[in-house]
């Protein structure tokens, strides 16, 4: 016979193991907010069902999303799931440019030789995004529309000279990258309207490009990254340049000084220490956890430095 | 305009946990279940299929240790809900084992290599190698090669030398070195 203390000491073993073999008695084991979800056949219903509910999102890949409502920072009311839309899912050459379908996986775009052949930054800048098993499944539109400040792909929409297709009730619209991206995960994007699609227009023939990016951990989101296009003359002499930039700013951003810089040059060691220095006029992030401000200088025009260097490299003069 | 406009967008229209079918074929065997939308795809595996091979580290992505296989290829299942996998075809570690109860050679090679301690990233780390394994694509055995690999898994155990070796044993034993 045991003894009372002993009994009750049993009771609360037994009860301790009765829910760690039946977890789901009495226990709530969810971390996101409660939300509506909702299976999108087409593009159209996709967007009647946004405008029909209020404080909707648009689930494509989740990647960003979902870690956002396991942290409960994000609570849409309803989760409208376009990955099941086939018309979404294709990587078109339209006009010599890639366009990207809103269902489009990054794994898919890196891999997507008819994509490498027109603009090969995509495919490289990829790389970068996360590690295999988050390119998998998240897609490259949906990275777009998170708009994360130091995130890859909008760099180089911006870099190419991309845009957006935006559907709303009311029909398309198409957002130039230049005024897509307006603050760190903001974007000019109405409630009402979903991003269809995502054009990368083809680099000019026989430009040069490179792409370098500066991060704690492989995989993590850039500390600063920098990626360039140049074009050279006959003479060797840079014809036209484009710079952009991430992480280093509530947006990306292009390096306009840095480029002016460029045009006309030889690209002299001098001339490309100059257009580090100013390069460094473009951070505004301020200090934080990665990077200090000053720190974030440095790496810029490190970067750049590399990515001018890296690009004329490959360019093909004339 | 109401001035709780902001708030009232973000009430859901039911106040009970919305359930859905889902049918979806794990390790081979087709199931079909009523899940809450919001489970996700690693508590569904473990808590409603009770297959807790597959473990959950952090819960947002960085870790790798709830990674499985979604149609053939690695993926969160931290970071996907139930819901999105239905009709699609999963993987979990305990797919690995052979039918006569041996291991496979990614498992065999963990174990000849020491390729892990504690044992908490394993399963991840061993379904993405999978995926890489079947995919049939080159695989690079350089040590970075095989770093670059694994970089989305996190081990604090190991110090990765040991997971590196296995990886490259596991190749042996498979005839892709």
């Amino acid at each position: 016979m045991a003894a009372a203390g002993d009994e009750l000491r049993m009771w609360r073993n037994f009860q301790r193991r009765a829910r760690f073999f039946r977890p789901d008695v009495g226990e709530c084991r969810v971390k996101p907010p409660l939300f509506d979800y909702l299976v999108a056949r087409s593009s159209d219903e996709a967007i009647r069902l946004l405008s029909d509910n209020p404080g909707a999102m648009i689930l494509a890949g989740g990647q960003s999303l979902i870690p956002a409502m396991n942290f409960r920072l994000a609570s849409p009311s309803a989760l409208i799931d376009i990955s099941r839309i086939a018309a979404l899912k294709s990587i078109d050459i339209v006009d010599g440019n890639v366009r990207v379908g809103a269902a489009v996986k990054h794994r898919d775009l890196e891999q997507s030789d008819a994509a490498f052949a027109v603009n090969p930054l995509m495919r490289t800048a990829l790389h970068y995004v996360a590690h295999v098993p988050i390119r998998n499944r998240g897609t490259t539109v949906g990275s777009l529309c998170h708009a994360d400040a130091a995130a890859e792909m909008p760099m180089i929409l911006l870099l190419s000279d991309g845009w957006v297709m935006a559907e709303g009730p009311n029909g398309q619209r198409k957002i130039p990258a230049a005024e897509f991206f307006e603050f760190h995960m903001t974007t000019t994007r109405e409630a009402d309207e979903m991003i269809v699609s995502a054009t990368f227009p083809a680099l000019p023939s026989g430009a040069g490009y490179a792409f370098a990016e500066f991060a704690r951990r492989k995989g993590d989101y850039a500390v600063a990254a920098v990626g360039a296009i140049l074009e050279c003359d006959l003479d060797g002499r840079v014809a036209a340049a484009r710079l952009a930039a991430c992480g280093i700013a509530s947006r990306p951003i292009r390096l306009f000084d840095v480029e002016a810089s460029l045009v006309g040059a030889n690209l002299s060691d001098a001339e490309i220490d100059a257009a580090g220095e100013l390069a460094k006029e473009a951070v505004t992030a301020p200090d934080d956890a990665n990077a200090t401000t000053a720190y974030r200088q440095h790496l810029l025009a490190s970067l750049t430095r590399r990515v001018i260097r890296e690009a004329s490299e490959k360019v093909r003069k004339g | 305009m109401s001035r709780h406009e902001h708030l009232e967008r973000s009430i859901p229209s039911t106040s009970s946990d919305p359930t859905a079918e889902v049918t979806v074929t794990i390790n081979g065997v087709t199931l079909t279940r009523q899940v809450s939308t919001r489970m996700l795809l690693s508590d569904f595996i473990r808590h409603g299929l009770r297959l807790t091979g597959t473990h959950v580290g952090c819960e947002h992505g960085v870790c790798g240790a709830c990674t499985i296989m979604i149609d053939g290829r690695a993926a969160r299942s931290c970071l996907t809900f139930a819901v999105q996998a239905d009709g699609a075809e999963i993987r979990t570690i305990e797919s690995e084992e052979k039918d006569d109860g041996t291991l496979s050679a990614l498992q065999q090679a963990f174990q000849e290599c020491h390729g892990l301690q504690c044992g908490y990233c394993t399963p991840g780390m061993i379904m993405n190698i999978r995926s890489h394994f079947d995919s049939g694509e080159e695989l690079d055995l350089s040590d970075d090669g095989i770093r670059e690999l694994i970089s989305g898994n996190l081990c604090r155990c190991t110090g990765y030398a040991n997971i590196v070796k296995a990886v490259r044993r596991a190749a042996e034993l498979t005839g892709r070195a």
